[in-house]
């Protein structure tokens, strides 16, 4: 059996999962040391039906954690910055564009050095290991030990940035070093502050990572431990230590990965409504689609995959005012929600309230929104709708109606028609769709370089590319009889002929869960 | 609305957002990311400080005026941070060919990335920066410029990339030169410096669209007061329609994008996109692009054609939107702004009208299709 655990800033969501059955869930509140709320999550599921830890295959966590520290600026190390590009990219020095707050954090030890590709894999210097390792001393000499190194056109060639790495080893062992084509795709700059990102948050997350095996073994769940990163995928806890930043944005990734696997849905949109904002994204072949354009994250450029997610603020909590006319939201009471809301003794009108008074849902005591003008009960309830249906309409991806997939512990609020929606699916356990999705998660490789079509013809370089992104996902811990394509992207590159942008995305099964079923199937 | 002096103005690091902002605006949908126009200046300025931006009329007519811009594939640029040293070497380059320092550094494209180079080299040359470019928009190729137009040779024209490396071209004609530019920059790593088009202090009064640069910054103040405020587009047409060129403007529709077809063709980005009309009506706009937007048109009913202006903007914030950053389902304004009379004569729609980039169909200007519409 697996249990999937959603860590949210909010609340944390624990499900028991038998192979495709869900056997329990819960929602327990996030708690300030992260590993008490995992323990009370995970005790309560295997309570529910009485399953002992020893039955427990796998755990899959998702977690906001590492976000909200940058967000927070809470829990953030001294970073040095390598870059290998000399004489390339001296007009924009690493960090130029951090807001002053994180970027005094974080420190300005910044060194180019020679080195780095043109977009056609030739060198536009050579690695000069000489000058390497007086950068790595001098750095040693600060006493920095988290180091980012970063190479132009690294997601073409890794060569320098694993050479740098080694260098740093042999000077610096004690260093602990993140390369920026592990981290993210073409964009140096936005892929170099991913890397300074990582490399900040290396000492919280073997903290991070420290509480949920503290969280296992107090439970004596000896079974290993999977973290989810922001495509849906899983990492081992070893990678997470290791590459924290590819967590960010896990969370509405599981949500929706949770929302297809439990409507059966591969094409679809999903709704996730939640105490203050309803988020809106869609399902393409079961994986979330992604965002072109770039994120920032604590205001931060950075260019990571991340889900392609509509927020508008609508949830439980929004509040209704009828100044000038009915409003709902963006402001909300948030999880407060149980104190606040007028139906649980509250002063605050809230949108949980207006659905309870028109009697759609049974939510605290009804009678205590008993009084409430119907008027504005009804143009409040019909407002929610269409703020909803009109963000469904926004994501669409063509102009056909699409099913609408509806989780999270506010989709009561949806109380009538969704015109934008061919049909509308409220799967059964949806209130934990993100415990879930992790829970059902898999492992993946992806890259994303530059092909030249005109060379290599464009089906060989397509096949090359995705022997790649295979041979990433079986060392993620994929199982290769159960590896599929899942995602292919070709984008020419303008004044480039025959140069093309090529994206591959691969997906299997844990090799672990597949070896405990059969196990399991064998003992039957 | 502040406005900066006509007699000169500072460029300091404050006004480098709204100046990209409203780079990209002129940009018409291309012209490369102003943001590392901006990241690039602001790191400029940083260093050598503020340069100082004048009037074209403040340049002596004998003074030896140079471009300053950056040329390549934009994926490349993103990675390799093309920076002010080539574009610095190519000047230089330039200047020992002509034999004269520069006095004054001139944009060449005030639309996208290019607006803001030239603001990084004035400043680390601690040379005068001209209130001018050479179309008052985003194009394409080198030779759709007004220099071109009023007779001015783009060669010798001067290429460098990071190394120092740099080539200059000396061509039979404007279209040799970027074809043999274009070839040469692939084999340089797609990402580098140049400066063509050498010319005087008085030609530069005759042939170039004047007080551009803070038409620049001006369009994209007026889109974040208006964004305060709640009104970016009245803030923004307000503003146009003060200006001396750009005054006869309008949005020429209102919808959601349900369509895009993209391709690239000979090294340009083709493609066609679809605004489906709020009205409810069903009506479609169609704006079909090369790079930059080409032509709006509802059925067979062109309302806005190259030269002019087609915008694309998000109908909310009234933040351009390029070619690249067009998503099915994004609300949308689009506008159809008048380009500079210069950009309209016979000699200049040779060069840039509608023929020039295979659009069957003679040009028109904005204010007479969006009065007969």
């Amino acid at each position: 059996m697996r249990i999937g655990v959603d860590v949210g800033g909010t609340n944390t969501d624990a499900a028991l999962m038998d192979g495709d059955a869900v056997v329990a869930t819960t929602k327990t509140a996030t708690t300030r040391d992260v590993s008490s709320g995992v323990v009370s999550a995970i005790s309560a599921v295997l309570a529910e039906k009485g399953q002992s830890p020893a039955s427990i295959d796998v755990v899959m966590i998702g977690t906001t954690h590492f976000t909200n520290a940058m967000v927070e600026r809470r829990g953030l190390a001294r970073v040095a910055v390598i870059r290998l590009c000399l004489p390339a990219t001296r007009s924009l020095p690493p960090m130029i564009d951090w807001p002053a707050d994180i970027a005094e954090i974080i420190g300005s030890d910044v060194y180019l050095a020679k080195g780095g590709y043109e977009f056609d894999g030739r060198k536009i210097n050579d690695l000069d290991p000489d000058e390497l390792r007086g950068i790595v001393a001098d750095i040693k000499r600060k006493g920095v030990p988290n180091i980012a190194i970063s190479s132009v056109f690294a997601p073409l060639n890794a060569e320098m940035e694993q050479r740098a790495a080694e260098i740093v080893r042999e000077v610096y062992p004690e260093a602990r070093v993140t390369l920026s084509y592990e981290i993210g795709r073409v964009g140096l700059l936005e892929r170099e502050n991913a890397t300074i990102i990582n490399a900040a948050l290396a000492d919280l997350a073997v903290d991070v990572v420290e509480a949920f095996r503290n969280a296992l073994r107090e439970l004596r769940i000896s079974a290993p431990l999977y973290i989810s990163q922001n495509d849906g995928t899983l990492m081992s806890a070893e990678m997470v230590e290791r590459y924290p930043v590819l967590t960010f944005a896990s969370g509405p990734t599981n949500s929706m990965r949770g929302a297809a696997f439990l409507s059966k849905a591969k094409d679809a949109i999903v709704v996730d409504i939640g105490g203050t904002t309803t988020d809106v994204g869609v399902l393409v072949g079961g994986f979330p689609r992604q965002a072109s354009s770039r994120v920032e994250i604590g205001g931060v450029r950075t260019n990571f995959r991340m889900p392609d997610v509509l927020s508008i603020g609508v949830g439980g909590g929004s509040l209704i005012s009828d100044k000038d006319g009915v409003k709902v939201g963006p402001k909300s009471v948030g999880y407060r929600l149980t104190e606040e809301a007028l139906v649980f003794g509250g002063k605050t009108l809230t949108a949980s309230d207006i659905v309870v008074a028109a009697g759609a849902v049974e939510m605290g005591d009804p009678s205590l929104v008993r009084d409430l003008d119907p008027s504005l009960v009804e143009a409040a309830r019909a407002l929610i709708n269409q703020k909803v249906n009109e963000a469904i309409d926004r994501v669409k991806t063509s102009a056909a109606k699409a099913p609408v997939i509806l989780v999270g512990g506010g989709a009561v609020l949806v109380t009538g028609d969704l015109p934008a929606a061919s049909e509308v699916i409220r799967p059964e356990h949806s209130s934990v769709a993100n415990a879930i999705g992790a829970a059902i998660a898999q492992v993946g490789g992806e890259i994303d370089k530059v092909y030249d079509f005109n060379a290599l013809g464009r089906e060989a370089a397509l096949d090359i590319a995705r022997g790649e992104a295979r041979d990433r996902a079986i060392e993620a811990g994929a199982d290769p009889s159960t590896i599929a394509i899942v995602h292919v992207e070709e984008i020419p590159l303008a004044y480039l002929p025959g140069a093309v942008r090529v994206n591959v995305k691969a997906v299997g099964d844990l090799l672990a869960t597949k070896a405990q079923r059969m196990k399991g199937a064998a003992a039957e | 609305m502040t406005r900066l002096s006509e007699n000169g103005f500072d460029v300091t690091a404050d006004l480098l957002e709204d100046m990209a902002r409203g780079a990209a605006f002129l940009g018409a949908g291309g012209g490369g990311d102003p943001y590392l126009g901006a990241m690039t200046a602001l790191h400029a300025i940083q260093t050598y400080g503020a340069p100082h931006c004048v009037p074209a009329s403040a340049i002596g007519d004998d003074d030896p005026v140079y471009t300053a811009a950056m040329m390549g594939a934009p994926t490349v640029m993103v990675e390799k941070l093309t920076g002010i040293e080539e574009v610095e070497a190519a000047i230089a380059a330039l200047e020992r060919v002509m034999g004269k320092p520069a006095k004054a550094i001139l944009p060449a494209e005030i639309g996208g990335l290019n607006a803001l180079v030239p603001v990084a080299v004035a400043a680390k040359r601690g040379l005068p920066l001209i209130d001018a470019d050479g179309m008052g928009r985003a194009f394409p190729e080198l030779q759709m410029v007004t220099f071109a137009v009023d007779g001015v040779s783009t060669s010798p024209l001067a290429v460098c990339n990071e190394h120092g490396e740099y080539h200059v071209i000396n061509a039979r004609n404007n279209k040799a030169s970027e074809d043999a530019a274009r070839r040469l920059v692939i084999e340089m790593g797609a990402a580098v410096g140049v400066s063509c088009y050498p010319m005087d202090g008085a030609t530069a009064k005759r042939s170039a669209v004047h007080g551009t640069l803070s038409l620049a910054y001006g369009i994209g103040k007026a889109i974040s007061d208006g964004r305060r405020r709640g009104d970016p587009f009245d803030s923004l047409i307000a503003y146009l329609k003060s200006t001396d060129y750009y005054n006869k403007c309008g949005i020429i529709f209102s919808g959601k994008v349900v369509d895009l077809d993209r391709r690239t063709e000979r090294g340009f980005t083709l493609g066609a996109c679809k605004v489906l009309s709020n009205e409810g009506d069903g009506s479609e706009l169609e704006v079909i692009y090369q790079n930059e937007y080409l032509r709006a048109r509802v059925g067979d009913r062109t309302l806005a054609i190259v030269p002019d202006l087609t915008c694309i903007l998000d109908a909310e914030t009234a933040e351009p939107i390029t070619t690249e950053g067009l998503r099915y389902g994004q609300r949308v304004k689009v506008m159809g702004v008048s380009c500079a009379p210069v950009m309209r004569s016979k000699a200049a729609l040779d060069l840039f009208g509608p023929r020039a980039f295979g659009l069957d169909e003679p040009f028109r200007p904005v204010e007479d299709l969006i009065v007969a519409a």
